[in-house]
């Protein structure tokens, strides 16, 4: 492995280690490192967001109105209600396992709030509240089956998708479907609501990139004060820079429209927050931690039940969240409860999005890239005038490309060494 | 026995007619095994001769039938590896336990994350991790890239290193080399020498005599269930070694090295390998 004649007498973790390939510096570095990644498997989000430009290339060619500001802003109010379901999921994937029931969770937490809002007279906060529980306690029953006394999670939420699908029905009950249309109450309002001030989309922008930019220089000023490597400060200044002019573009394209929508504002908020969950704290490294080797995890002191039932709950709190905004988007819950597709978009949104079904290896941000690719094919579908049996076949072939990615990355990297 | 400079007097670490039974099988009968500061016991046995079960029995796997276990002199119970831990033993698996998908600091700090406000503390655990690795002269090319991208070798110093954090007194290797190219063997033992000079006693469990030879002070031998001497690791030579785990000076792998010399024609299998591979007793 290592060709150096005397290892007592050197210093064991040389700064820039020549057999060190990951030690480039500077842009140069950069480009090559990425190239290097690429090779290895180490696809990224490349991947997505050349597919999805590709999307967009090819509805805007075949209807010019594809790309219209008023379009893409109706798109980000819509991915969120799946797009919550896959944040969710991205959780359980982390552990490698599959949560089938979130489709039925989202719909019968979507039936509760229409009840306890309609029915039973309870206010708009309080019934979100009710279905948000209602959610985190079905996830709860869940994880206790899966990981207390160990059915496989595949039939265990598989049980789920039937058992809460006859509880919503029996939640609905004869009166069958509930109207939500309070104009202005707060359900409504949750994906109506848009600041049409070009000031918010700018500032939020601005807010962002400037967080980003902050944050990074006070890492990196520590981790040099530590006598640690860091990014250059001018590598992570042209990161920030080209995040913001991202994020300016798409304010420009919001307030071209109806300005700064909430909907997608909150999935934003959530996604960050999860990410940091995920990222930055010790919960979130006993998550990858289990998804990588339960019995390192094991050994580690982790307690594997724990975080397995707590990642269930989190599973089935996101799919209550998504319930939510689906029934605001729709403002009608009726029997057919939030749709047999949401479960396999979901899902399919975390996968294309860079989150591998084998466990270990995911993001966050995963759940935001892969419900914008499925949410622009169904628009775009839409759009173009294409009918349902073509819509399922050309997402199932989406999904199929985004596994088999998965697969084909997961092997060149252990051929590379980091599986 | 020659006295190693760096020992302690009081074994940190004995054990005294320890027995253990399974069922219909008695694995441990009345076995003694003493460990001082600084020095490396190789505990060696042919399969089957109870060395894990000792292993799990200090690693507070299993709880002894009847003996007793002293910590620097006093009595102690070890129920479960929790205790074992708190005592100040650690014990590195032979299967590693690292989680491939977390790089280097990752792992090191698996349970033991450092937080500041509640946030894992990155730039402190990365300090720390090449502090770690730079007193105990380990070479990894950066603490930042996932643990699957490293050597056998290199995952076995980590899995090592990460049970230094919790400052061990005693540290028990399963098998370190096992799975090693000669290089790689090189470096454990001579992180196994490095644990020696920093005052730590080390139990090594090993079935290949040429690392036993190189590293251990004492070598406690088992056979079926019962000590079966303990000898001077420097001076005693394979053979005597070899002959007290086999039972008898006439055996198999004698007899094998001796038809090797009467043939001149068929090379000589390294006599000190058994023939079932070096897996363990598990």
């Amino acid at each position: 492995m290592t060709t150096t004649k005397d290892p007592a007498s050197q210093p064991a973790v040389v700064v820039t280690d020549p057999r060190l390939v990951v030690a480039q510096r500077g842009l140069g570095g950069a480009v090559s490192e990425t190239w290097r990644r690429v090779r290895g498997g180490e696809l990224g989000s490349i991947p997505v967001i050349i597919g999805l430009v590709i999307i967009w290339a090819i509805f805007q060619s075949m209807n010019s109105g594809f790309l219209a500001p008023s379009y893409l802003s109706q798109i980000s109010v819509d991915i969120v209600a799946t797009g919550m379901l896959a944040l969710g999921i991205v959780f359980v994937l982390l552990l490698g396992e599959i949560d089938l029931s979130i489709g039925s969770v989202s719909g019968a937490c979507a039936a509760i709030l229409a009840v306890a809002n309609q029915r039973w007279g309870l206010n708009e906060l309080l019934s979100i509240l009710l279905a948000v529980v209602v959610g985190l306690a079905m996830g709860l029953i869940h994880g206790f089956f899966f990981a207390k006394i160990g059915v496989p999670a595949f039939i265990v939420t598989l049980a789920g998708l039937l058992g809460w699908l006859g509880f919503m029905l029996w939640v609905l009950g004869s009166t069958g479907s509930y109207n939500l249309s309070n104009t202005n109450g707060l359900i409504d309002r949750l994906t109506n609501t848009y600041f049409a001030e070009v000031f918010w989309s700018y500032a939020l922008a601005a807010l962002v990139a400037l967080g980003y930019l902050a944050l990074g220089l006070y890492g990196s000023y520590r981790r040099s004060k530590a006598g640690i490597p860091t990014r250059k400060p001018v590598e992570i200044i042209i990161r920030a820079v080209l995040l913001g002019v991202v994020l300016f573009a798409i304010a420009f394209v919001f307030n071209q429209a109806r300005g700064l929508p909430l909907a997608p504002v909150i999935f934003l908020v959530f996604i960050v927050g999860l990410d940091f969950v995920l990222r930055h704290t010790s919960y979130g490294r006993k998550v990858f931690a289990v998804g990588g080797n339960v019995e390192a995890a094991r050994r580690a002191g982790i307690n594997v039940t724990a975080i397995r039932m707590s990642v269930f709950a989190i599973s089935g709190t996101m799919a209550a969240i998504g319930g939510i905004f689906f029934a605001s988007v729709n403002q009608n819950i009726t029997k057919s409860g939030t749709g047999q597709q949401i479960l396999m978009y979901a899902i399919a949104a975390a996968v294309i999005g860079g989150t591998s079904l084998f466990g270990g290896r995911g993001s966050a941000f995963s759940a935001l890239l892969g419900v914008l690719v499925i949410q622009s094919i169904a628009a775009g579908m839409n759009l173009v005038g294409i009918t349902d049996y073509a819509q399922y076949m050309v997402t199932g072939l989406v999904l199929l490309a985004a596994v088999v990615i998965d697969s084909v990355s997961r092997r060149s990297q252990r051929a590379s060494g980091r599986a | 026995m020659t006295s190693q400079p760096a020992r302690t007097d009081t074994p940190v670490l004995a054990l005294r007619g320890v027995s253990k039974r399974f069922g219909a099988v008695q694995a441990l009968t009345e076995v003694d095994l003493e460990v001082h500061g600084g020095e490396v016991v190789a505990l060696v046995g042919d399969n089957g001769a109870g060395k894990s079960t000792v292993v799990k029995a200090i690693s507070g796997v299993l709880t002894a039938d009847s003996g007793v276990i002293e910590w620097e002199g006093r009595p102690v119970h070890i129920g479960r590896p929790h205790d074992a831990q708190a005592l100040g033993i650690a014990t590195v698996y032979q299967d590693l336990a690292l989680a491939d998908n977390l790089d280097v600091v990752g792992n090191l700090f698996l349970g033991r994350e450092v937080r500041r406000w509640g946030v894992l503390d990155e730039v402190e655990m990365e300090r720390r991790s090449r502090e770690l690795l730079d007193t105990l002269s380990i070479k990894i090319p950066s603490v930042r890239i996932p643990v699957a991208s490293l050597s056998g070798g290199q995952r076995q110093t980590v899995a090592i290193s990460r049970s230094l954090l919790g400052d061990p007194k005693v540290v028990i290797l399963d098998e370190p080399t096992a799975a090693l190219g000669v290089e790689q063997t090189a470096q454990v033992l001579d992180l196994v020498e490095r644990l020696r000079e920093r005052g730590l006693g080390v139990i090594l469990i090993s079935h290949n005599m040429a690392d036993v030879g190189a590293v251990a002070d004492r070598v406690a031998v088992l056979r079926l269930g019962r000590n079966n001497g303990v000898f001077d690791g420097h001076a005693t030579s394979q053979e005597e070694i070899i002959s007290a785990i086999t039972g008898a000076s006439d055996n198999a792998v004698t007899r094998r090295a001796a038809r090797g010399q009467e043939v001149p024609a068929a090379p000589v299998d390294d006599p000190v390998e058994p023939a079932d591979g070096t897996e363990g007793d598990k």
